[in-house]
């Protein structure tokens, strides 16, 4: 295991409890258990696809159980691209959670290396580099330390093909790092800064809830050529598992997946909450003793539209839009607080483009306007219960 | 503030090295007797030079009456264009933010004039000669900063954004670009390329945190960069010595060797520039070089440069220390040009900006649609993006 240093850098890299926090994600239905499910996985663009018939492409294709941390892995290593060059703290040995395990072995140490705790450096000699041309994907360690990097994101990565008009661009450019929370990495450790970078127009924004949906956005965020930061929510790393697909395959960026289909509400979500939002959706159909007497039998029926997002930036608005014309409720869940946040700027949308159909106010189920807190972690979280409520209310609205 | 203002010029000033670096344009002494076809050797003053962790730059430098006085013309034409910049800002034709290098024209020419286009070099926002110098014309400078689509960046980068093929790029924010050029010394490492990147930067910048990071890490890597300062004394509104605690900036890089140079002499700036690229091509990892030199004009064109320094000063540094005419001298002095000759160049200068102004200013401003253009790379846009007013939205 890598010695941290004590006081800034998270001290335990532990997989997150057996049944633990989240037992949602265990015996979620949205991970693929057998590879026969994987290979069905909507949205998949094999790189050496032939044809455009998808149950084709599943003919002779293998796939390996993973978790999120080698998923990312395995994306990295079929980057394929004799200039990609990996560099981050820590990066050469595996990483806090393992995401570039043995890459310098494979791929050599002058392409895999370490840098010194150098935020803002790493993400300017990250910007130089993809400048001249190289793949450059960098790795902030926590997303929590992004903030010295701000200006080099926003000033010179978004910006740096605008100004110059195309003469010059940092497209080759992703910034990944682990965001979100676990239950107990409080301030610096816990946060989701999406909706910070909601602003710098020129970058994208891609947050995956699982292996198989990790591998192929982050295949299709090296390639992208836009500079992108991939936000890998800390606590799928272990504890969502599935079938992966082994060939090198792309998901498309910028395109919101349905997860379940439903003509009552939309709940909109991506990352972690995905699951704590199926989780929610049982609860409301079958909810346990405890909760009954508090879901009314008039919503149980309830059919929900459950869209991960993915993209953050540029989002879905299309399929959000159509969604929501349909069903008229919408509820937007995520982790980080709410003021300024990504639901506020769906929500503005939304109610724009949908005014005349929604049926209830768009609700947002989110973080507190506080700082992550420490002790008080799970209270903070838009845990089931919260989300379950608001679906209540929004249905009885 | 005051107070603390009080206590600051309490602080005595820093203690001068045993000698000075010399700063005047014209010590250079002829060593041989000019020859106009055959290169010739000079000598450069004695004090041209200080250095960190390492040895100076040789004194004698070969130079030929073909390289001065293509130096003599450039440094003309880039102060003649920063003088039209300055009119037509005052016209209210060029809108924004402009910086002007007049009085630092020998460090952009003499960093030109020892690099090839192969040599990577990132800048700030005071980079306009280096349009002209490497790639661009003058008429794609000024229509720049006019925001016209004969402009380097089609009229979208302004100036503080110019770019050429070979020159990476004017940076809008104090210090951003440095780290930039570790990137991009980097790249050029791993390629197995024989080329510098000169990451350039001013005193002001070098104060900077992300300055200090990108020092470590190129030389934890060894990697070909060339750290230049340019000490123009001021950074925006504060000397050095109240905004620095070490105003020896080339001994700012810890254990990376460094050199002071006189940045009003050309051929002291091409000296060093060549001795700065052989040092990083022959993988000793990168060097600090502070050009020392003086602005003429304010910060931008918002400061008068006069409120934090004296006429006087400005005055004697125009009159006694200014890099063309020190050039000049050298060329009549050394019998390689008549001042009627060195003149005609000067007029030549003049009317081929003339007529590049005049050139700009007919080209049109960019159309409206590109308001939306090189946000992403075309085809992987959003589909769509919100417009000036709420009936307009582009579909890409």
């Amino acid at each position: 295991m890598i010695q941290q240093r004590s006081g800034r850098r998270w001290q335990s890299t532990e997989a997150h409890p057996a049944g633990g926090h989240l037992p949602s994600i265990a015996t979620s239905t949205f991970l693929k258990p057998t590879p026969d499910v994987a290979l069905r996985t909507p949205g998949l663009r094999y790189a050496d696809q032939t044809g455009s018939d998808p149950t084709k492409e599943m003919v002779g294709r293998e796939t390996r159980k993973m978790n999120m941390y080698q998923a990312v892995r395995d994306a990295i290593a079929l980057s394929k691209d004799d200039t990609a060059v990996v560099f981050g703290e820590d990066v050469a040995f595996g990483g806090v959670f393992r995401c570039t395990m043995g890459l310098a072995e494979e791929f050599g140490r002058e392409r895999v290396f370490n840098t010194p705790l150098t935020e803002q450096g790493i993400a300017g000699f990250g910007i130089g580099l993809a400048s001249m041309g190289h793949t450059a994907i960098a790795e902030i360690q926590f997303a929590d330390y992004i903030f010295p990097a701000f200006d080099q994101i926003v000033n010179e990565a978004a910006k740096f093909r605008f100004r110059s008009h195309g003469n010059f661009n940092v497209g080759k450019l992703t910034i990944r790092c682990p965001s979100m929370a676990v239950g107990h990495g409080g301030h610096y450790h816990s946060q989701s800064p999406e909706g910070f970078f909601m602003g710098a127009h020129g970058i994208k924004i891609v947050i995956p809830r699982s292996p198989i949906q990790a591998k192929g956005l982050l295949l299709s965020s090296i390639r992208d050529p836009n500079p992108v930061i991939f936000m890998e929510p800390k606590v799928l790393y272990r504890s969502s598992v599935e079938q992966v697909p082994m060939d090198d395959y792309e998901i498309e960026l910028g395109k919101a997946e349905t997860l379940t289909r439903g003509n009552d509400l939309t709940i909109v979500s991506w990352g972690t909450p995905v699951y704590h939002c199926e989780t929610a959706m049982k609860m409301l159909s079958h909810p346990p003793p405890s909760l009954a007497p508090n879901v009314p039998a008039s919503v149980r029926g309830a059919k929900i539209e459950l869209i991960d997002l993915r993209t953050i930036m540029p989002w879905d608005v299309q399929t959000v839009a159509e969604s929501v014309n349909r069903t008229g409720r919408l509820i937007v869940v995520h982790e980080a607080g709410r003021t300024g946040g990504v639901g506020a700027e769906i929500g503005a949308e939304i109610q724009k483009r949908c005014f005349l159909k929604l049926n209830a106010p768009v609700r947002l189920v989110t973080g507190w306007d506080t700082p992550v807190p420490m002790q008080y972690e799970k209270f903070y979280m838009p845990d089931p219960i919260r989300i379950l409520d608001a679906v209540i209310e929004t249905l009885n609205y | 503030m005051a107070s603390l203002a009080r206590i600051r010029s309490a602080v005595p000033r820093r203690m001068h090295l045993a000698r000075a670096i010399q700063t005047a344009a014209d010590t250079t002494q002829l060593h041989q007797d000019a020859s106009h076809s055959e290169p010739f050797t000079v000598k450069l003053h004695e004090d041209s030079f200080h250095g960190y962790r390492t040895d100076t730059p040789g004194l004698d430098v070969e130079v030929t009456k073909e390289n001065l006085m293509r130096w003599y013309k450039e440094m003309n034409v880039i102060r003649r264009v920063e003088q039209a910049a300055d009119a037509l800002y005052k016209q209210k034709l060029i809108r924004g933010f402009c910086h002007l290098a007049i009085g630092q024209e020998a460090i952009s020419v003499g960093l030109n004039s020892a690099t090839t286009f192969e040599d990577k070099i990132i800048s700030s926002y005071r980079t306009h000669p280096f349009v002209i110098l490497r790639g661009g014309t003058i008429k794609s400078l000024v229509g720049e900063l006019l925001g016209r689509v004969c402009g380097v960046s089609k009229g979208k980068g302004g100036s503080m954004h110019v770019f050429t093929e070979a020159f990476q790029g004017g940076h809008g924010i104090v210090g951003a670009q440095v780290p930039l050029g570790a990137g991009l010394a980097f790249a050029q490492k791993y390629l197995g390329k024989k080329t510098a990147t000169f990451a350039m930067y001013g005193d002001g910048a070098s104060n900077q945190g992300q300055v200090f990071e990108s020092f470590n890490m190129a030389k934890l890597w060894n990697l070909p960069c060339v750290f230049v300062c340019e000490n123009n004394k001021y950074g925006m509104g504060t000397s050095a010595e109240r905004s620095s605690s070490n105003t020896a900036y080339y001994t700012r890089g810890d254990t990376i060797p460094g050199i002071q140079v006189n940045g009003m002499d050309i051929i002291a700036v091409h000296q060093a520039t060549k001795f700065a690229k052989d040092w990083v091509t022959s993988e000793k990892g990168p060097l600090l070089v502070e050009f020392v030199t003086y602005r003429y004009a304010g910060h931008s064109m918002s400061d008068p440069g006069t409120t934090y320094r004296t006429r006087e000063e400005i005055q004697r540094m125009r009159s006694t220390q200014d890099p063309i005419r020190g050039l000049q001298r050298y060329i009549t002095e050394w019998g390689l040009a008549s001042e009627d000759e060195l003149k005609a160049i000067d007029k030549e200068a003049k009317t081929e900006v003339e007529q590049a102004v005049e050139e700009a200013k007919a080209s049109p401003f960019p159309d409206e649609s590109e308001l939306w253009t090189d946000i992403y790379s075309a085809g992987t846009e959003p589909p769509f993006m919100r417009g000036r007013d709420r009936e307009e939205m582009h579909y890409y």
